[in-house]
């Protein structure tokens, strides 16, 4: 989009470049205002505002939709840096409610009840940029070619459990790493496996790298996983439940962050995993069926 | 010698800037400490959030070896959020925000609007027509008298140098252009002496 002075907002540089200014950082969710502000003075890069933390969605069941925007309204003007928000995969209309809203980036969110089992948005129509959930480099691809800017692990929600999120790292890189070793007519069968566009394959074996950053999310409940996270090749964190629900949220946020920016160096580790109380009690993946696993959504 | 750029790595654009440093084929490390810091000559500051970055640059100490540093002359370069962590007022940030003080400028945070209001357009600068993205941008309200101009958007200024800091309000390292960064590695920066 072009204005008459030459200037055009909403493009796919601009906004990858958001994306681009998160790395790094710790993205934390807040359902209210208060936990907003907690969450910007323990150092977070942004928050994602919505009315229960995955945790709690999990344990209420039902429908889960996108929040009412008076309470992202009030995170918005609690704090000075971005803010995001969710909206169900498929549901335009709500990602159309956010953008007019004026939060800064979308989370097209398997945590959120599926809208169309069959497609996803059409994030080349906003002026937002979007991120989506992936556990594999396939469908991290897909979501590129339908517009996300960053992607993210989906891991597995409001589990406190890091299993599924490192698996899904793993997969995404581990097939970057094979990628970049191929040759071209290994490209074509790539793609076909992957289900992805030949012209991303093949961006990514010419560039070495994911066409846009690759964020680690689900599970995260303290600043060794946040690490593990970043050493396997996530290139900021998102964390979900894991600091509201914990015994002591304001100095576990706070270490999270330390975490994040010293992730290999196992001093600062140490130093900043003391003394933060009970973290979230968390799930293991054995305890929960098939119909309750977020990970399975998106197509 | 050769100097080695530094690009301060708490949090943000830094990788970006890493590649448009390493791209002139200039040594380039990531800075996070200050033992770190002790082996760069010069420092760019990334765009990111200046919130968290101010928050970080005291929990590693960095802070004030960054401070002692600019003071004796090394060279710092500072996008978006790194304009902000440099300049000496910082407007609509958070009270307990620091900056460095090291150029005489007065920063209004986040003043370009949100992300939805975030843009690329065409700057003129002396090195030619750059290409400028702006991400949830800070404005320069005010200049001081020492402040050199070099780069604006209509009227306003969005480039500017005073002695060892240049500073700009928008993000020359996602337009895939180093012109800005060989101007602060070969004009700028000369190895120390050690």
């Amino acid at each position: 989009m072009t204005s008459t002075n030459g200037s055009s907002v909403g493009t796919q540089r601009v906004k990858r470049g958001l994306a681009e200014m998160l790395k790094g950082g710790v993205i934390m969710d807040v359902v209210n205002a208060e936990q907003a502000k907690i969450a910007e003075d323990a150092g977070a890069c942004a928050v994602m505002a919505l009315e229960r933390v995955p945790a709690d969605i999990r344990r209420d069941g039902g429908v889960a939709r996108m929040s009412d925007p008076e309470m992202i309204e009030g995170i918005k003007a609690a704090v000075t840096i971005p803010v995001m928000a969710k909206v169900r995969i498929g549901h335009f209309v709500e990602a159309q409610i956010l953008e007019a809203l004026g939060v800064d980036f979308i989370d097209e969110s398997e945590v959120l009840t599926p809208a169309d089992e069959t497609h996803h948005i059409d994030k080349f129509g906003f002026t937002v940029p979007f991120v989506c959930g992936a556990t594999n480099l396939g469908e991290a691809l897909r979501r590129v070619s339908e517009g996300a800017c960053m992607i993210r692990s989906k891991g597995e929600a409001g589990t406190g459990n890091i299993v599924e999120a490192v698996r899904h790292l793993r997969n995404i890189f581990g097939d970057i790493r094979k990628i970049t070793q191929a040759d071209n007519a290994e490209l074509f069968q790539w793609a076909k496996t992957l289900q992805a566009p030949l012209g991303l394959v093949q961006e990514i074996a010419e560039t070495g790298k994911f066409p846009v950053p690759i964020f680690c999310a689900g599970g995260i409940a303290t600043p060794a996983d946040a690490a593990l996270a970043m050493q396997l090749g996530g290139e900021a964190v998102f964390v979900g439940s894991g600091i509201f629900k914990s015994d002591d949220p304001a100095p576990r946020a706070k270490a999270i962050v330390e975490a994040t920016t010293h992730f290999r160096d196992a001093q600062v580790l140490a130093r900043v995993s003391r003394g933060l109380g009970a973290p979230m009690t968390g799930i293991a993946m054995d305890e929960i069926n098939g119909t309750q696993r977020f990970a399975e959504r998106g197509w | 010698m050769n100097p080695v750029v530094g690009v301060l790595a708490l949090q943000g654009a830094f990788a970006a800037h890493a590649e448009c440093v390493a791209s002139l084929g200039v040594s380039v490390r990531e800075v996070r400490t200050p033992e770190q810091l002790e082996h760069v000559d010069a420092l760019v500051m990334p765009g990111g959030e200046s919130s968290t970055m101010s928050q970080l640059l005291l929990s590693s100490g960095l802070f004030d070896a960054i401070a002692e540093r600019i003071a004796s002359g090394m060279p710092a370069f500072g996008t978006c959020a790194g304009m902000i962590l440099l300049a000496s007022e910082v407007l609509d940030g958070r009270p307990d925000q620091r900056s460095f003080g090291a150029i005489d400028i007065s920063v209004r945070r986040n003043a370009f609007g949100r992300q939805i209001d975030s843009f690329e357009t065409a700057i003129d600068t002396p090195f030619g027509e750059f290409h400028g993205v702006f991400i949830r941008a800070p404005r320069i309200e005010r200049t001081g008298a020492a402040v050199e101009v070099i780069g604006r958007l209509g009227d306003e200024p969005v480039l500017v140098r005073q002695g060892n800091v240049l500073a700009a309000s928008f993000h020359p390292e996602l337009a895939g252009d180093a012109r800005l960064h060989e101007y602060f590695v070969t004009t700028m920066t000369t190895a120390r002496k050690v």
